[in-house]
């Protein structure tokens, strides 16, 4: 396995010691490049994901999808890009202007924040919080602040019960994304993001924990899926009777924000769920199979992130492009009735057998 | 404790149902697509037969047509979109005079598609192709003369009144709506 922290000690000792930086200026380049590196990554991730969400759809659809500009319509996701840069903001009459522009920035914020505490590879995290579990949670659910915020500040009632019915299905579905996402830390004894991806190193949880970490893993899908408004779930939207929920009023970037947003969300429930139950980078290896251990090493631990993330990914598209919309009344009898009384069991039962 | 049980059953049943659901959309993913990508496809595109792209008269290989210029299809078109231009020829053998198709002129700009033109036919001499690609930049090269230059009508074409009967009632090549 290759530790991606050779490179980053390289960066931080030549600006340390060959060029003899003082302490303050070292830190600031390394913030600016670590934060270039991020913020780059997260728009990437969204390019690739609109791809892949708008073919995958396609698919489902018995359609191919977009396959006009460049091969395979690899370039329509980068056509739209420049599209959504070159239109008009549109200011609202009687809108409160000022949360208004910054409610797509709280949507933006909340899920970057999220991204310095994910380990992408080996040696390939930002931040190693002893509390990132914790802080994941948290940061990763500040989104629904600026939905709220841009539900109120758009004077128009459509945007405003979008928004309320966000807040609704966030506060309900974030108790079980949580409590699920706590049996892994049962299961690795740890909150650190690093080690509870090292306690995999013998065997993924989701292979070694059995059932629980099987129905954690399949409730922290539906939650987290529930909580990035997509899907079945996605009330908070509901063109049909919302027109477009709480971006109804939102135009050019200020749109093309959430519509970032709402993608780099889905990865980023896809990532927790792969760093907590799919062993984040940890490449594949079974107690006993040295040799194809050794070879499953070779292969580069970005790659084993990143596709783990795209599974779920794939799994979180297959939902969304099967079932229905969810009722408000149903959506919330789903988890106070069924999600909520399983992760409870199943946390105490997990609780129960990892101290026997 | 039924409340209980049927609660568990409900769970049970959901899940199954919610897997069904699944597997049908993965077998739409699964399936071959169903979108044509035309202007790669346009050697091999396939269309339907009743598809109506624009008038023709067949010809055969030695170009001969059917038409005897009897001119029902101009009678039966809706929008003068036909004209039979003929003329009394003698015929050498017989020495009876006999009508002759000079031109058959078609106006695809004004043609509704209607096929009252093909149904009344007695002699099936006009088709459908299935040439969809008649958009052009003048209007009057909507105006087609039908048959080939120098054709002439096919002999024995001529029915007897028994086989006449027959023929009207037989559909064009499934074409008749």
């Amino acid at each position: 396995m290759f530790d991606f922290s050779v490179i980053t000690c390289w960066i931080d000792n030549l600006l340390r010691v060959e060029w003899g930086l003082p302490d303050f200026w070292t830190l600031a380049i390394e913030f600016v490049l670590v934060g270039v590196a991020l913020l780059t990554a997260y728009a990437l991730i969204a390019l690739v994901l609109i791809y892949a969400e708008r073919k995958i759809c396609g698919f489902f659809q018995c359609r191919i999808g977009p396959n006009r500009v460049g091969k395979w319509g690899l370039l329509q996701v980068v056509a739209d890009m420049i599209k959504i840069l070159t239109k008009e903001i549109i200011p609202i009459k009687r809108s409160d202007k000022f949360l208004f522009l910054m409610a797509p920035f709280f949507v933006i914020i909340g899920s970057i924040l999220t991204f310095a505490a994910l380990p992408f590879g080996l040696g390939l995290q930002a931040i190693d919080f002893n509390i990132g579990v914790v802080y994941i949670l948290a940061v990763s659910s500040l989104g629904v602040i600026g939905i709220l915020l841009a539900g109120w500040s758009s004077n128009n009632k459509y945007s405003l019960i979008g928004a309320i019915r966000s807040g609704a299905q966030l506060v309900s579905y974030e108790l079980s994304a949580g409590l699920s996402l706590m049996v892994a830390v049962v299961l690795a004894g740890t909150m650190q993001l690093s080690e509870i991806v090292e306690a995999q190193s013998d065997l993924w949880f989701i292979f070694k924990g059995g059932i629980f970490a099987f129905v954690a893993f399949v409730i922290y899908l539906i939650a987290g899926h529930a909580e990035t408004n997509r899907g079945p779930f996605d009330l908070a939207e509901a063109e049909s009777e919302l027109t477009a929920g709480y971006h109804t009023e939102y135009s050019g970037i200020t749109f093309g924000f959430y519509y970032v947003a709402e993608y780099t969300n889905l990865f980023i429930v896809a990532a927790i769920a792969t760093t907590m139950f799919l062993g984040g980078w940890m490449p594949l290896h079974i107690p006993g199979f040295d040799a194809f251990n050794a070879v499953m090493d070779y292969i580069p631990t970005p790659i084993w992130f990143f596709g783990k993330c795209a599974f779920c990914i794939f799994m979180a598209l297959w939902v969304r492009w099967s079932y229905p919309r969810l009722r408000i009344d149903q959506l919330l009898k789903l988890e106070w009735k069924v999600l909520m009384p399983i992760t409870l069991v199943n946390l105490a039962a997990v609780a129960v057998a990892v101290t026997m | 404790m039924k409340s209980f049980y049927l609660y568990i059953k409900e769970l049970f049943e959901g899940i199954c149902n919610l897997i069904l659901g699944l597997k049908i959309s993965m077998m739409n993913f699964l399936r071959p697509k169903v979108t044509e990508q035309y202007p790669e496809n346009r050697k091999t595109a396939q269309h339907f037969d009743r598809f109506r792209a624009r008038l023709v008269m067949p010809h055969n290989e030695k170009n001969e047509h059917k038409c005897i210029a009897c001119g029902i299809c101009e009678m039966n078109c809706p929008n003068g979109t036909i004209q039979v231009l003929s003329s009394m020829v003698e015929d050498p053998e017989t020495g009876r005079k006999k009508k002759v198709l000079d031109k058959y002129i078609y106006d695809l700009g004004t043609c509704t598609f209607c096929n009252m033109c093909v149904t009344s036919c007695p002699h099936k001499a006009i088709a459908w192709s299935q040439d969809f690609e008649q958009a052009v930049f003048d209007r009057d090269r909507l105006y087609c003369q039908l048959n080939a230059e120098g054709s002439h009508v096919e002999s024995k074409t001529i029915p007897t009144p028994k086989t006449e009967g027959k023929q009207n009632t037989s559909t064009v090549n499934g074409q008749e709506s």
